[in-house]
């Protein structure tokens, strides 16, 4: 196999592994959009909670040496820590709807949005305040081994990232396609007062999703510490924004759009950074989001958005 | 609580007397324009940078205001047009003094006139930056604006940090290497005819009075502006979209006509700044400072001038002047300089705060304009039926009075 392919199937697997990561980022924005048409502007905070709950819960956890003796204890400890995260992020994401959006819910668009802002604002100001100013080191437990194949290499970092994500979004596609919450969280997104009028509790289902949403962010925040070895306060901007036009990209409202997007925007970022230049890596994403927003507001997979202007 | 009630009540009366708001102007001239004169007397050029500082931010904040107040699109990238501005004025500044060289006009205390010289055309960046973005972008529906604003806004900063076109030096900033921002005209003449005794007429209160003067044509402008005809279909835009474009508005150019009018005042402070400044860098065009000067414009009251300054001083000061007065000799027991430095720390985190809090209880800000008091707070039932009322008995009581005649 020639370098020249081996560079773009090594960028391929680069990029599967970032979309993932932007993927359930994206499935957040686009739940929340579905179901309140706002875009949760705070929700790329999720993403670096969850990160924080994730390496407070492995340093916590790591002590007891049990989960640290063999193999299935390990997989057991960043289960649990998974699972800590997430639920805890969850839990933030409710709290944050019930103070920060309910009261606005029938205020004019732009009063949402400002509040998001704010909620965004705190957030990061208090990881910054309370826990710590510069980036925190992520600690990998287990030995990461590089597997080649072809002209490529994955690790097993890599490919632990990509298959929990394929797991998180099938449990997430068949629990909102299969189950009687599914449903009744597809009928709010449908149309939300008549769904109330048919005995659905709008107030369960919006609060459903705002811990769906962060949950899976949390999950995505994990991910980037143990990828890039540490997190910040100001670790979801960027990754934010990305997962946002990744939602977009697929067509907001859409769940199986955020995840197609989330893996196009990873894999078209590590190609330009291959190709184009590094330093204007972090630009495609908004070039992108621009583009995708003139000429096909509805995105790839998503229905024509009948209301213009 | 009823007694400090009472007390605003009758202090919000006694202002909107005309012996009142004469006297609250008086005041107001006073403070803006001596107060900074005292602190240079009093040595202290750290409060004349922050009235200057508050004043860049005045005026971005009025500038915001026509895009955000008035035609009720939120632009969450405003400081890439601060930032146009900011690198065209000293570009432009550099060409016009190597352009002199050449000629030979540059004698031998060179002064800079390229500030004043560009000052006039200072909007023109910024407008070109606010048309560019905005003619394909103002079809989007709001939200979607907001955050494609936001994109480029970090396009400007990450194009800025990556030295594009070779005119911004990269991440350490303008003047580069062999590049050199002499002092502007007018500066070395205040501080020689000026100064008397102690008493230094400093860079600092000469750009502060440069500052002064461009907010109150700012806020020239923007009056008129809100009364005209494009102020009009602001409004009627803002309050129904369907609803103006039906009697005419198009929406589309009045929409470009506000995001090219706001960006001309990023532009202005952009090229203040720079000048003043006489160095600028990425670092100072972050999306933290556009998300700062949306908190201004919400925090002081969305479409209302008074409230939008009122925004701008309490962001910029509050935290700069408590730090300061913990260092003065005054208040150092009160406030150890640990505590009055955690107020700047945690004023990110009660603007947050502020913000959520503000949307909840009081959206129309400090000092709204009452028409936009209006669209934020949905009116209550009784409320609407005492206006309906009031609204009948005039328009009866102007038909009995016809009837008269």
């Amino acid at each position: 196999m020639s370098a020249e392919l081996g560079i773009i199937a090594q960028q391929f697997v680069n990029g599967i592994t970032l979309g993932g990561m932007y993927a359930l980022l994206a499935l957040g924005y686009t739940l929340v959009y579905g179901i309140l048409l706002m875009i949760n502007f705070a929700h790329s905070e999720m993403f670096m909670f969850g990160a924080y709950v994730g390496l407070f819960t492995l340093q916590g956890l790591s002590r007891i040496a049990f989960f640290t003796s063999s193999g299935p204890a390990l997989l057991l400890l960043y289960a649990l820590t998974f699972l800590i995260a997430m639920i805890a992020t969850g839990i933030l994401g409710v709290v944050i709807e019930r103070f920060a959006y309910r009261p606005l819910r029938h205020a004019p668009r732009l009063a949402p949005l400002i509040s998001a802002i704010g909620v965004s604002l705190f957030l990061q100001n208090a990881a910054l305040l309370w826990i710590s100013s510069r980036s925190l080191p992520f600690p990998v437990l287990f030995e990461v081994r590089t597997f080649r194949i072809g002209g490529a290499s994955i690790s097993s970092m890599q490919i632990l990232i990509i298959v929990t994500t394929i797991v998180l979004m099938l449990v997430l596609d068949s629990f909102v396609s299969r189950t009687r919450l599914g449903k009744s969280m597809r009928a709010t997104s449908q149309d939300r007062d008549t769904a109330g009028l048919m005995g659905i509790d709008i107030n369960r289902v919006i609060a459903l999703t705002f811990f769906i949403g962060p949950a899976l962010g949390a999950a995505a925040g994990i991910f980037s510490g143990m990828y890039y070895g540490n997190i910040k306060y100001n670790m979801g901007f960027i990754p934010g924004i990305k997962a946002f036009t990744a939602a977009v990209v697929g067509g907001i409202g859409n769940l199986r759009g955020a995840m197609l997007g989330g893996f196009l925007i990873g894999l078209l970022e590590s190609l330009a950074a291959a190709y184009i230049s590094t330093g204007y890596k972090d630009v495609i994403a908004f070039v992108v989001l621009i583009i995708v927003l003139i000429f096909k507001p509805g995105g790839l997979l998503g229905e024509s958005v009948a209301e213009k202007v | 609580m009823g007694a400090i009630r009472n007390g605003l009540v009758a202090v919000n009366d006694f202002f909107s007397t005309r012996v009142g708001r004469i006297a609250f102007f008086f005041v107001l001239a006073l403070i803006t324009l001596f107060l900074p004169v005292m602190f240079q007397a009093a040595g202290n050029v750290f409060m004349v940078r922050i009235f200057a500082l508050v004043g860049i931010y005045v005026l971005l904040a009025l500038g915001l205001n026509i895009v955000v107040g008035y035609a009720g699109l939120l632009n969450l990238g405003y400081i890439a047009f601060y930032a146009v501005g900011a690198y065209a004025g000293m570009n432009l500044g550099f060409l016009m003094q190597e352009l002199l060289k050449g000629l030979g006009f540059l004698g031998e205390r060179p002064e800079n006139w390229s500030y004043w010289v560009l000052l006039p055309f200072a909007a023109v960046p910024g407008v070109l930056a606010g048309i560019m973005i905005g003619a394909p972008v103002l079809r989007l529906r709001g939200d979607y604006l907001a955050i494609v604003t936001l994109g480029f806004g970090e396009i400007v900063r990450i194009a800025v940090t990556n030295d594009i076109f070779g005119v911004s030096n990269g991440a350490s900033g303008l003047p580069g290497v062999g590049q050199k921002v002499a002092p502007v005209a007018g500066q070395m003449w205040v501080r020689e005819n000026l100064s008397f005794g102690d008493f230094l007429f400093s860079k600092d209160l000469y750009w502060y009075f440069i500052i002064v003067a461009l907010v109150l044509f700012a806020i020239l402008v923007i009056t008129r502006l809100d009364n005209s005809r494009l102020g009009r279909a602001w409004v009627a835009m803002r309050e129904d979209e369907v609803a103006a474009s039906s009697v005419g508005v198009n929406i589309l150019t009045t929409k470009l006509w506000a995001f090219a009018l706001g960006a001309a005042w990023g532009g202005i402070a952009g090229h203040t700044y720079a000048y003043w400044i006489g160095f600028i860098s990425p670092e100072s065009f972050n999306f933290m400072e556009s998300v700062l000067v949306v908190c201004m414009v919400v925090l002081g009251g969305m479409g209302s001038i008074p409230g939008t300054i009122l925004g701008a001083v309490l962001i910029t000061a509050v935290p700069e002047v408590i730090r300061a007065l913990a260092a003065s000799p005054l208040l150092s027991g009160v406030l150890t300089p640990e505590q009055a430095s955690l107020v700047g720390d945690y004023r990110f985190l009660i603007f947050g705060g502020l913000m959520v809090v503000m949307m909840a209880l009081r959206p129309q800000g400090i000092l709204p304009s009452r028409r936009r008091a209006r669209e934020l707070q949905p009116v209550d039932d009784t409320v609407l039926a005492q206006e309906n009322q009031q609204l009948w008995e005039a328009e009866h009581k102007h038909d009995s009075d016809s009837d008269i005649i």
